[in-house]
């Protein structure tokens, strides 16, 4: 208006046109995901919820609870190491399968690998793909269903998962340490189990055992949650608690969880100072 | 006594395996045994027929697209609510609010989302409202967390510029402040979706809607091939997200 | 009377005393330079000014009112009348240069409307105008974070004429561009002032710059003003006093360590 040369601004109709897409995709999004907080203030949600709050405080205390409590929190952390012991059985061979720091092709061509050896590295990478793509509490279901309600099912869903898991990151770590050592033993004539032994797991303990703690604090909050589909633990006695609409268990249970979280921190980070 | 402490861990952690499993009672012998190994096959073996019938496909895709809606909808509620925490949790308040802001963000945080999802089951009912609003509620924990951090490092002279020229706190807070910001806040949005995309999955496990709910109604009634497909689906969503995000952090991130 | 600054005495939070007994009076619609070797005092006695700093004793009166003894809005308000152009200025790098222009005048805009203005620039003619008078009204739409030095410093001055505030208050705003650019820059900058009705304080370290485009130049050294003249009348005299026995000490900046870890999944 003022001045003549006053172009129209480039970013207006990019800027419009974002905005349309994000509407002509948030609409439907809303439909589909029935968002309304509003339901929490309906009267009788209202109702239900401020009884079961109300019941939080004073926390659950009377000793049969306790010792209830008690069984259970040691239940979370059983499952929590049981599973760690049994993924790191199957993640410590499978990630030796899996990495291509060991590779005797890979020593003799600059680190590259002939197509023969990365070919016969992809089953036991697949494997470990779909192991750990499926999440936990879904392996968790799988076992109930297939070996009953109980912590059985939460150790194995654990162990199959976080197997997955580590099993790549120990591979990546083998790959990221220091080639040479390992290279050169292989090039000596050593065999591919004595290479890893003396060229690579010295670098790459401290990381794989820092690692590994870092998991089974994981596999704690994890054991909790799949508790919930009946595997055991402080979250299938939460889960039960819930249904019966018990605000103090519920309430001491979900303080018990969060000590647990923390005491976990804690431990992890005095197991890795002390392993560092 | 460092060495001390290096040979104590190791003996302690083997120590505490033990006494897991033997606490545990797992019925080792029971589950290994050939008849439980046959019984293990035979249920196994009901997944590797998936049901692909157009019939059971199109409401698996309805069921993923609902997922991919919570996980959208809840990330995008969590945004807005985690910035709204993050003001007042980077000490733009004073200090009263900056402990209390703290306080809520650790405890939304701590939570995992499935405990929200049961326990917003309980107060809104079963559906997909209930899985956006535990995600929420968990998510705007984190992002508010991460938001303050970023609130704090963020330059303040552009912002101080403008107060100096008698603006007032918010207009300094979207012209001064934001624009330096908002990449980094848009980032960890996505990658709190990535994450929630794979948590919306699972939610229906309470009855919080979704993938998860599918696939829990198929296991209570011993449909294995339709569960298969549902499982299917889910693998092959966190694959592709798995797939999107990596490609995007290579094109944007690092250049 | 548009400044007004008796006894003023500022020290910086590591003890050490920047501004000693300053006394200073700046008339409506002067021009007037600040020199002086770096680490004078002419940056704080620019921030003083511009109500970013509190005096540590003395009186302080800017437009009339003295703003520590105004509650927060009334300052704000007296905030919008002073407009501080900063050597480098504070631009969000991926701010484009209208927005960062039109921020100018947030303080007399309604909150409504600076967010609207956010997403739409709503004065796209008038920051345009103002980036004219200085000559880079093509980066109209470009983002910050492509400007050179120079040319940042140009948008900081855009900003502050297309704010329109009675105090002008301009640190180094020429530092970056070459000779005759912050010659050419520093006479619009001023005949701008002039027209406008505002008065400008600048600091500068080239002192032909103060001297060609000023009407009063005051020489600044630890603190304490040591000559305050009409540009005519300061002689060599005056200047090799205000720049002897000076060492130049540059600071080294550290470097940025470089660091590329694994990333593992967390849970």
């Amino acid at each position: 208006m003022l001045n003549a040369r006053h172009a129209t601004d480039p970013a207006a109709l990019p800027r419009l046109m974002l905005t349309i897409a994000a509407v002509a995709l948030l609409w439907p999004g809303l439909m589909l995901s029935e968002l309304n907080p509003l339901v929490l203030f309906d009267e009788d949600n209202r109702r239900t919820m401020g009884g079961f709050l109300a019941g939080f405080w004073p926390l659950a205390h009377d000793p049969e609870f306790l010792r209830l409590l008690g069984r259970a929190t040691l239940e979370t952390l059983a499952i929590a190491t049981a599973g760690m012991a049994l993924a790191l059985l199957i993640a410590l061979p499978a990630s030796l399968l899996a990495s291509r720091a060991l590779s005797r092709s890979a020593a003799s061509r600059e680190g590259r690998s002939a197509w023969w050896s990365q070919a016969l590295r992809w089953p036991a990478r697949t494997v470990l793909i779909v192991l750990r793509s499926v999440p936990e509490i879904v392996w968790a279901l799988l076992f109930v269903r297939a070996v009953g309600l109980g912590p059985t099912a939460g150790v194995l869903a654990i162990a199959i998962a976080y197997s997955g898991m580590l099993g790549k990151v120990y591979a990546e770590i083998y790959e990221s340490v220091d080639p040479l050592p390992a290279r050169a033993l292989l090039g000596a004539g050593s065999g591919r189990l004595a290479a890893f032994l003396y060229g690579i797991l010295p670098q790459a303990a401290a990381e794989m055992l820092s690692y590994g703690v870092y998991r089974w604090e994981c596999g704690i909050r994890a054991s909790v949650v799949m508790g919930f589909v009946g595997a055991g633990g402080l979250g299938q006695q939460m889960d039960l608690s819930m249904r019966m609409f018990a605000g103090a268990e519920v309430a001491s249970m979900l303080v018990t969880f969060l000590v647990l979280v923390l005491l976990a921190d804690l431990i992890s980070r005095a197991l890795r100072w002390g392993l560092a | 006594m460092r060495t001390l402490v290096r040979y104590l861990i190791p003996l302690s952690l083997l120590m505490a395996t033990a006494l897991s499993f033997a606490f545990l009672d797992m019925q080792a012998t029971a589950l290994f045994s050939p008849d439980g190994l046959s019984q293990m096959g035979d249920y196994a073996r009901g997944f590797l027929r998936p049901d692909l019938s157009a019939g059971h496909l199109r409401s698996v895709a309805w069921a993923a697209l609902e997922t991919l809606a919570m996980s959208a909808l809840g990330t995008l509620l969590a945004a807005v609510m985690g910035l709204a925490l993050a003001l007042p949790a980077a000490g733009r308040f004073g200090v009263a609010a900056r402990a209390l802001a703290r306080l809520i963000l650790n405890a939304l945080r701590a939570v995992p989302e499935l405990v929200w999802a049961a326990l917003m089951v309980l107060a809104a009912g079963l559906g997909p409202n209930a899985g956006t609003l535990a995600l929420a509620l968990h998510t705007a924990g984190v992002l508010g967390r991460l938001f303050a951090e970023a609130l704090e490092n963020a330059p303040r002279p552009p912002g101080e510029a403008l107060r100096l020229a008698g603006s007032g706190r918010i207009a300094v807070f979207c012209y001064g402040v934001l624009p330096g910001l908002w990449p980094q806040l848009l980032a960890y949005t996505l990658y709190r979706w990535e994450n929630n995309i794979r948590m919306a999955s699972v939610l229906g496990f309470v009855g919080a809607g979704g993938l998860g709910q599918m696939l829990y109604m198929s296991l209570s009634l011993f449909q294995e091939a339709q569960a298969s497909t549902v499982m299917l689906v889910m693998l092959l969503m966190v694959l592709a997200v798995d797939a999107l995000s990596g490609w995007a952090r290579q094109r944007w991130v690092r250049r | 009377m548009t400044v007004r600054l008796a006894g003023v005495d500022y020290v910086h939070a590591n003890g050490q005393a920047a501004l000693t007994g300053l006394t200073l009076s700046l008339d409506a619609g002067e021009c007037v330079a600040v020199i002086g070797p770096s680490g004078a005092g002419k940056t704080t006695l620019l921030r003083l000014l511009a109500t970013a700093l509190r005096p540590g004793s003395g009186s302080l009166e800017v437009l009339g009112m003295s703003p520590w003894t105004l509650g927060g809005a009334a300052r704000q308000r007296l905030r919008a009348l002073i407009g501080l152009i900063h050597q480098a200025p504070p631009l969000p790098a991926r701010q484009r240069v209208v927005t960062a222009v039109l921020a100018g005048r947030l303080g007399q805009w309604s909150l409504p409307r600076s967010l609207l203005s956010l997403v739409y620039p709503l004065d796209a003619a008038g920051a345009e105008q103002a980036l004219a008078r200085l000559d880079i009204a093509d980066k109209l739409y470009q983002r910050c974070e492509q400007l050179s030095g120079g040319q940042l410093q140009r948008v900081g001055i855009a900003r502050v004429l297309y704010q329109r505030p009675e105090l002008i208050l301009a640190d180094e705003p020429v530092s970056a561009m070459d000779p005759v650019l912050a010659s050419h820059t520093l006479g619009i900058l001023a005949q701008e002032a002039r027209q406008q009705g505002a008065t400008l304080l600048a600091s500068l370290h080239a002192v032909d710059l103060a001297l060609a485009h000023f009407d009063r130049v005051i020489g600044i050294r630890d603190g304490r003003i040591l000559f305050d003249a009409p540009a005519s009348r300061v002689d060599e005299q005056a200047l090799t006093a205000l720049y002897a026995n000076r060492q130049l000490a540059e600071p080294l900046q550290p470097m940025a360590p470089m660091a590329q870890a694994l990333t593992l999944p967390r849970c």
